[in-house]
């Protein structure tokens, strides 16, 4: 299970631009590394991560192996309306996780 | 396991991207697949990145580009490259005008010293970027 | 004797200085920031774990101590502390296994396990930006000692103590790193170098490996011994867990 701190408003006014703050638990292994025996260790990152503002993809970002472990994803968003922020995140071995939270535009 | 591990003297650290770099042909490459061939200009991005880095592991970056973002001018992507880490990849992103700023923060793994490229495409098609150098220092007291 | 000792090296033992401050501006900055901080994944993980009823007696840390901000504000800063239950010192992460074992009747935690971890950084962050305030108890005084005895022993195949690089060689350069005062105010802390949440007995391990010395096994009484003796040489500073270091 992977945890996640999502920092953004509950609420905004509407056309003001609010800051998105995503850390999430995860190892990021590179598959560079060696482990404990010198073997490799298989690669385990998060491939993908976006967001959903009511539907509609308002940012997504591709993720590399030269992302930190336990990443860390901050960019913005025009708040239009109130409404559902979805955010999901993927990557090796089929894994998706998906997170929600509600914004109020006022 | 303290044998692969010296400390003082050699200062070896354990990174973990191992330094088997990529080459500048592969960044080349790589920043070729993101703009289609088309040039760099210099300017309009701003790269935050600390000049001196501790720890390679944990290295808080910023990029902010200069844009209206209106639906007819904007920032459609932002893209952040590096030269000596295995790959050249570090973070794409897609933007659109409802991003409202052109503003991408990450934390990126640094394997060694090395300049940071960042690229940002915009709506007309032309590509601006900004780059810059950073040191890694090497690690002292390291796990066993 | 000490501060004598200390004032002869040329060190500033008088006023002991946080490792945050000799960390580049941009870890500062990440450590200050709640919502960039990984730490504060730990953190969250710990107010779970704090409200979920475990053992046989089903009962959850808040059960008995209710609103952690409120009850827990400034225990960490006074950890390593006195239990007369065992008759021996513990510190942070032994007190909250003994409240498991004692109270919640559950097997314990591995030490390093992610929800012991996870707890001490709860518990931790109650204390924030209070002063580390070493128990003036007595009973510790002979641990402590033994602490004090332990940092400047010197270990290993390099043989070198702890004070060596923490008194005598503090703010001088180390390989690429600069040598702290090696103080224990900012645990449990995310390290860069661990790429995750890890204890202050962890980052002593990784200080007794780097001179090639074999360290105790974790839980061990060395480790709370010397972490008596840090609280007491960084009495004053501020708690900064989670911190972050490189
Ligand atoms: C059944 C009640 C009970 C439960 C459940 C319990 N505790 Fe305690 N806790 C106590 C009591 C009583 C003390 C005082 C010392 C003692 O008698 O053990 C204490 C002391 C402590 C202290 C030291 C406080 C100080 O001022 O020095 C900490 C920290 C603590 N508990 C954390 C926890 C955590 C974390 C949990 C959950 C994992 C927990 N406790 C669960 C009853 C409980
Ligand atoms: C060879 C020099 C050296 C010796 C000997 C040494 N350390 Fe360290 N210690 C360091 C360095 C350097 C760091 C900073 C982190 C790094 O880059 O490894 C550090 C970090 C620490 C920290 C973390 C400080 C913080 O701000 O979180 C503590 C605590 C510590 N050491 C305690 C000890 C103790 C206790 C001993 C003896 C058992 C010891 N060290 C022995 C070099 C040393």
């Amino acid at each position: 299970m992977a945890r996640v701190l999502l920092n953004l408003p509950r609420s905004a006014a509407k056309g003001s631009v609010i800051e998105i703050r995503c850390l999430i638990m995860h190892p990021m292994e590179s598959g560079f590394r060696p482990g404990v025996n010198g073997s490799i260790l298989a690669r385990d990152i998060i491939t993908r991560f976006s967001c959903d503002y009511d539907g509609e993809e308002i940012f997504h970002a591709e993720l590399s192996p030269a992302i930190a472990a336990n990443p860390f994803i901050s960019f913005t968003t025009v708040a239009t309306a109130s409404g559902t922020l979805r955010f999901t995140w993927e990557g090796d071995d089929g894994f998706r996780q998906t997170e929600t939270r509600a914004l109020t535009v006022t | 396991m303290t044998d692969r591990r010296t400390l003082l003297a050699g200062a070896l650290l354990a990174l973990s991207l191992r330094p088997a770099a990529a080459t500048p042909e592969d960044e080349a490459a790589a920043v070729r697949a993101f703009t289609g061939g088309a040039p760099l200009r210099a300017g309009r991005v701003e790269l935050d990145i600390p000049p001196l880095v501790e720890n390679g592991n944990t290295v808080p970056l910023k990029v902010t580009v200069q844009s209206p973002m209106t639906a007819a001018d904007h920032v459609t992507a932002i893209a952040v490259f590096n030269e000596k880490n295995p790959q050249p990849q570090v973070i794409t992103a897609r933007f659109g005008p409802r991003a409202g700023r052109a503003e991408l923060a990450t934390h990126m793994r640094l394997a060694t010293s090395q300049t940071i490229l960042a690229v940002a495409a915009m709506s007309d098609g032309s590509f601006w970027s900004a780059s810059a150098e950073v040191v890694v220092t090497l690690a002292a007291c390291i796990e066993s | 004797m000490t501060w004598l000792l200390a004032l002869l090296l040329g060190t500033a033992l008088a006023q002991p200085r946080s490792g945050a401050l000799d960390m580049s501006r941009e870890l500062q900055a990440l450590q200050a920031d709640d919502s960039a901080n990984p730490g504060m994944l730990w953190v969250q993980e710990g107010e779970a774990l704090w409200q979920r009823p475990e053992g046989r007696a089903a009962k959850a840390c808040a059960d008995c101590h209710g609103a952690a901000p409120a009850s827990m504000r400034g225990v960490a800063a006074r950890y390593p502390a006195w239990d007369t239950a065992s008759g021996a010192p513990l510190d942070l992460a032994g007190r909250i296994q003994s409240c498991r074992s004692q109270h919640q009747q559950a097997p314990p935690l591995a030490r390093e396990s992610e929800p012991l971890l996870a707890l001490s950084a709860y518990v931790g962050l109650q204390s924030r930006g209070l002063p580390v305030t070493p128990p003036e108890d007595p009973r510790l005084a002979p641990a402590r000692a033994r602490g004090e005895a332990l940092f400047r022993e010197r270990r290993g195949q390099l043989n070198l103590s702890c004070a060596q690089c923490h008194e005598e060689r503090a703010g001088l350069r180390l390989g690429g790193s600069l040598v702290p005062q090696g103080h224990a105010n900012g645990y449990p802390q995310y390290r860069a170098e661990w790429q995750a949440l890890g204890s202050l007995q962890r980052r002593l391990r990784n200080c007794m490996v780097g001179v090639r010395s074999v360290a105790p096994a974790y839980g061990a009484a060395d480790y709370v011994e010397i972490e008596l003796f840090l609280a007491q040489r960084g009495a004053g500073l501020p708690v900064e867990a989670p911190a972050v270091r490189p």
